[in-house]
């Protein structure tokens, strides 16, 4: 009898005390630049989430896979996840179209999925689904950031360089839509899509300078970003242009810049070194105490990420998938940036970007005169949203 | 355009001219004369970029271009005597598959040894700033290159042309049994061969980067380029790549100047499959010596005991698998059934038919794609859609297989990878119709198939009659005389068999079966994008066919699932998975260089 009771209690100490696996899935072998920062973000809010007792008294654990950033091993890699792990929660995912996959799959299989990273529109719009729920500022809304500074300069001819695929197809027609609704008698007037990886920069800044324009709008990224702007410099493009650039004050793509950094460029980014609030200072600190370096974009997506799971976790009060979905619908969580919301409407997060210009400091890009742009005031109306996600 | 935008465009595309013929010129050199094809040229490339970016603050730049480019010449070195030199008796494409998994290392090397940001290099000391020229400003670095190119082609012709090494390099290249008959020692003059694409490979990737950062992606994407400029110029021939570069680079400048800088995603393999067609040996190459001997004709197709034995356990295997394993080994062998079938199709043009194709995932898309639109916009039933998508792959495959069967050997693989990189574009950027660059989605089977079970059994029976039939064709009339057509054309033209239309019709079939594998795809994953009929995607299916073994009857099924297996399960344990998958290749190689099959040969040579 004893034996039994012995037997019984720890069965349900076992049960009690069983982790809340998260199935974590991402590219980072395809982008390691901006996904090992990611990582080193998430495992810090899990070490945190953990050492202060869990959610309701349970561990989090995270089972991360690497997904080989095409849409079908991350779709292999979510079953195994699924099926293998028995994990509760999907997270994760790099590019848009391994995005919409996983989500498209999280729907099929009833599970929530935290799109961590994609930018695309679509995933909580047009292919939005009852189970996806997106963390970072979609292009729309970063690039509707930017529009305001835009439209107070007043140029009237405008150029537009992108990578050519969708965030930079979605970003320039966001761009041309909003400030023309702003400022109507803007002319566009030269647009080039270079390949994403393979821009011929040279080729593509005569191109722009011939077109004489006062402003140019960019989304490039990474190495085309590195290329146009050395490109630019030498030929003496942005001599007395102004540039927007989405992205380009992500560490991440500043970084690697260093000396050739342009001065005045308008940008959406994280100058993680001049951020004082205290939740900022925290994760910073405890950041850069854990990982002997210093938080990229990515880590603060990683990091946020985790909270929010928690956070839905623990106001659920279980890990089934339909009372997590009401729970974070509306929910506020914490990140580095401050309190952000769980849209409703869409399952979009309200978390922002920092706009503000470039600049040099000592050989290295900063950015200057930024501030927060919140995310929740960059929306189209509820309406337009309704209509776009077929609702 | 005014005059001057069209000479600054001009000389834009001198500069970028100059830089691709210098990648390119490493790699003719070396397929001219070894008959390797090289996949990791790239790798180098992007080794040089790496060493030189680290070495320019230590040594400072015009120190560092040299020394990157020797430790690069070195590193060739190494490869070549560690591990080429094992395979020069191997069936030949094994090569090609040991430098795919170079590839794989090297990569992860490179990002164990630099990390993952992308580091932009210093500008050139002497050449940093910009010339006023015709009311623009042209980089003086630009300059140097475009006065480079044409030094290094001159350098490398009197090399080959006024020295004894020269000489005997064109020997060798011209025709390697008779040189290695008077004597030429062949070992030294493939590792100095070697060493020296791999110097220029090295010096192209060195003298990169004040013009672009070192990064890891940039591998595959100069390692395609270069091999559209080596196979336009035609094969071996230097003057050749430097016609092809300077079509290209000034091409490509002038989309972008007139405004059409979306083309530019493709032009190149626009512009090779074009000349292509009008000439089958690129611009300046001449139809290659036929090697003598050993090398011509594959021993008959045999199916032994043990490996009929082998495919009937397997096969029980998979068929009670669903009763014994748990629901993501289904997911997993889904997967290996597809790819088996994909891989079966392109061996039945490699193999028997002795067509090296490196865009077989063109197929694969169409059929995928097909299938998805058909199902999602044309209201068919999805079990319906997985069977007639196949047939738009087999439409395509008509086609280009109409263009293809006029080349061969190299040339044709090329345009085959020309015609898939046009579908790909054309995939990528049709918005309307194909998602673009985010794809399809939500495309999944009925719910009496949407168990993993159900949906198992149903990729399983239709793979297993794809692959049956397709082995049924390989032995039938028609499979003998598409052998006889590869082993020798022109006996078999005198007995009255059309080479051609044989070809053409293995082809067809290989597209057929290529896109099912296709669209059972797509409905297993409930999404696509153009990343199904994309390089990557065509490499996969060569490596799982030549891991496989190209001659035998089994080989791609044991190909396909020795590499899916071993990609699910590299990626879960190990962290630098990647290296840990090309590093398995690599042991396989030298162990079995006439793939897995082999090990039946090598067992019964034990016994």
């Amino acid at each position: 009898m004893r034996i039994l009771i012995m037997l019984l209690a720890f069965a349900a100490g076992n049960a009690y005390s069983q982790a809340i696996k998260i199935g974590e899935l991402n590219s980072y072998k395809v982008f390691p630049a901006f996904l090992e920062p990611y990582k080193k973000g998430w495992e810090l809010a899990l070490e945190e989430i953990n050492n202060s007792g869990g959610v309701g008294g349970r561990k989090l654990e995270i089972v991360s896979r690497d997904d080989g950033g095409t849409p079908g091993d991350a779709v292999r890699v979510a079953e195994e996840l699924l099926s293998r792990e028995q994990a509760s929660v999907l997270m994760g995912t790099f590019a848009s179209n391994v995005g919409l996959a996983v989500s498209n799959l999280a729907k099929q299989r009833k599970v929530l999925f935290l799109a961590a990273e994609p930018l695309t529109d679509k995933i909580v719009w047009e292919d939005g689904n009852h189970y996806t729920f997106r963390l970072r500022p979609s292009t729309y809304m970063q690039t509707a950031m930017l529009v305001p500074e835009a439209a107070k300069l007043k140029k009237k001819r405008w150029a537009i360089v992108y990578p050519n695929y969708e965030y930079g197809q979605s970003a320039t027609a966001s761009f041309k839509k909003l400030l023309k609704q702003a400022q109507p008698d803007v002319e566009f007037v030269a647009e080039q899509a270079p390949p994403l990886g393979k821009i011929d920069a040279g080729a593509v800044v005569q191109a722009l300078s011939d077109a004489k324009p006062d402003a140019i709008f960019s989304s490039l990224f990474a190495t085309d970003l590195q290329k146009f702007v050395r490109e630019g410099n030498t030929r003496g493009l942005f001599r007395n242009v102004q540039v927007f650039n989405l992205l380009g004050g992500e560490p991440e793509y500043l970084d690697p810049l260093r000396d050739e950094t342009p001065e005045g460029w308008w940008v959406t980014g994280y100058p993680w070194n001049q951020i004082e609030t205290p939740e900022h200072k925290r994760f910073r600190d405890a950041y850069q105490k854990r990982w002997n370096d210093y938080p990229r974009a990515g880590s603060v997506v990683g990091y946020a990420s985790v909270y929010a799971i928690a956070a839905a976790l623990k106001k659920a009060g279980s890990a089934d998938t339909e009372k997590l979905i009401s729970a974070l619908k509306g929910l506020r969580t914490p990140t580095p940036f401050g309190e952000i919301t769980w849209r409703p409407i869409d399952h979009q997060s309200t978390m922002g970007a920092y706009v503000g210009q470039l600049a040099r400091r000592d050989g290295k890009g900063v950015m200057v005169n930024w501030r927060y742009a919140d995310g929740a005031k960059y929306q189209p109306s509820d309406q337009e949203i309704r209509t776009l996600r077929k609702e | 355009m005014s005059g001057s935008a069209v000479l600054l465009q001009f000389l834009n595309g001198l500069a970028a001219s100059s830089s691709l013929f210098l990648v390119a010129a490493g790699l003719s050199l070396i397929f001219g004369v070894s008959r390797i094809i090289n996949f990791a040229h790239g790798s180098l490339y992007m080794l040089g970029m790496y060493f030189a970016v680290w070495l320019s603050p230590k040594l400072g730049f015009w120190l560092a271009v040299p020394v990157a480019a020797a430790a690069v010449a070195l590193v060739g070195c190494l490869i070549e005597v560690l591990l080429l030199r094992r395979l020069y008796k191997a069936p030949e494409l094994m090569q090609l598959l040991a430098t795919f998994a170079l590839v794989l290392v090297i990569r992860d090397a490179t990002l164990w040894a630099w990390g993952p940001e992308d580091t932009l290099g210093p500008r050139a000391p002497g050449f940093a700033g910009a010339l006023d020229l015709a009311g623009g400003r042209v980089p003086q670095y630009d300059l140097f290159l475009t006065v480079l190119g044409p030094l290094v082609l001159v350098m490398l012709h009197l090399a080959l042309t006024r020295t004894r090494w020269g000489v005997l390099l064109r020997a060798a290249t011209q025709d390697r049994e008779m040189a290695a008959a008077l004597g030429v020692n062949q070992r030294l003059l493939f590792t100095l061969v070697f060493a020296l694409g791999a110097l220029l490979a090295g010096l192209g990737g060195a003298l990169a980067i004040p013009r672009e950062p070192a990064s890891l992606g940039v591998d595959l994407t100069v390692i395609t380029d270069a091999f559209v400029v080596v196979v336009l110029g035609g094969l071996g021939s230097l003057p050749g790549a430097f016609l092809a570069s300077l079509l290209i680079g000034e091409v490509k400048a002038f989309c972008v100047a007139l405004g059409y800088s979306k083309l530019t995603l493709a032009i190149e393999f626009v512009i090779m499959a074009a000349v292509l067609a009008v000439r089958p040996w690129g611009l300046l190459g001449r139809a290659g010596a036929v090697p003598r001997g050993s090398a011509v004709g594959e021993p008959p197709l045999r199916f032994p005991p043990l490996e009929r034995l082998a495919c009937v356990i397997a096969g029980a295997l998979l068929v009670v698998a669903p009763a014994v394993s748990g629901p993501y080994t289904l997911v997993l062998l889904t997967d290996i059934a597809v790819f088996a079938l994909f891989a079966a199709s392109l061996h039945f043009i490699m193999g028997p038919g002795g067509m090296a194709s490196f865009g077989h995932a063109a197929y694969f898309g169409i059929g995928a794609y097909a299938a998805a639109l058909l199902a999602l916009h044309g209201g068919l039933m999805p079990e319906v859609a997985i069977i007639a998508g196949p047939y738009a792959a087999g439409i395509a495959a008509v086609a280009f297989g109409w263009l293809a069967v006029r080349l061969s050997g190299v040339y044709m693989a090329m345009l085959t990878l020309a015609l898939a990189q046009i579908a790909w574009s054309v995939v990528f950027q049709w918005d309307a119709v194909t998602g673009g660059s985010n794809g399809v989605i939500g495309v999944w089977p009925s719910p009496w198939l949407a168990s993993k079970t159900a949906y198992y059994y149903f990729v399983l029976v239709l793979c297993a009659l794809g692959v049956a039939f397709l082995w049924h064709a390989m032995h039938s009339p028609f499979g003998r005389a598409l052998r006889a057509a590869r082993d020798s054309p022109l006996r078999a033209e005198a007995i009255g068999i059309d080479v051609r239309r044989q070809q053409w019709l293995a082809f067809t079939l290989a597209g057929l079966f290529g896109g099912l594998a296709g669209s059972l795809f797509a409905f297993s994953k409930g999404s696509i994008s153009p990343e199904t009929l994309s390089v990557p995607r065509s490499v996969d299916a060569l490596v799982m066919v030549l891991l496989g073994g190209l001659q035998s009857v089994s080989g791609p099924l044991w190909g396909a699932a020795m590499f899916t297996w071993l990609s699910d399960a590299a990626s879960r344990e190990i962290e630098f998975w990647r290296a840990g998958v090309g590093g398995a290749i690599l042991l396989l190689i030298v162990a079995l260089p006439h793939g897995l099959t082999g090990l039946a040969d090598r067992w019964k040579s034990w016994r």
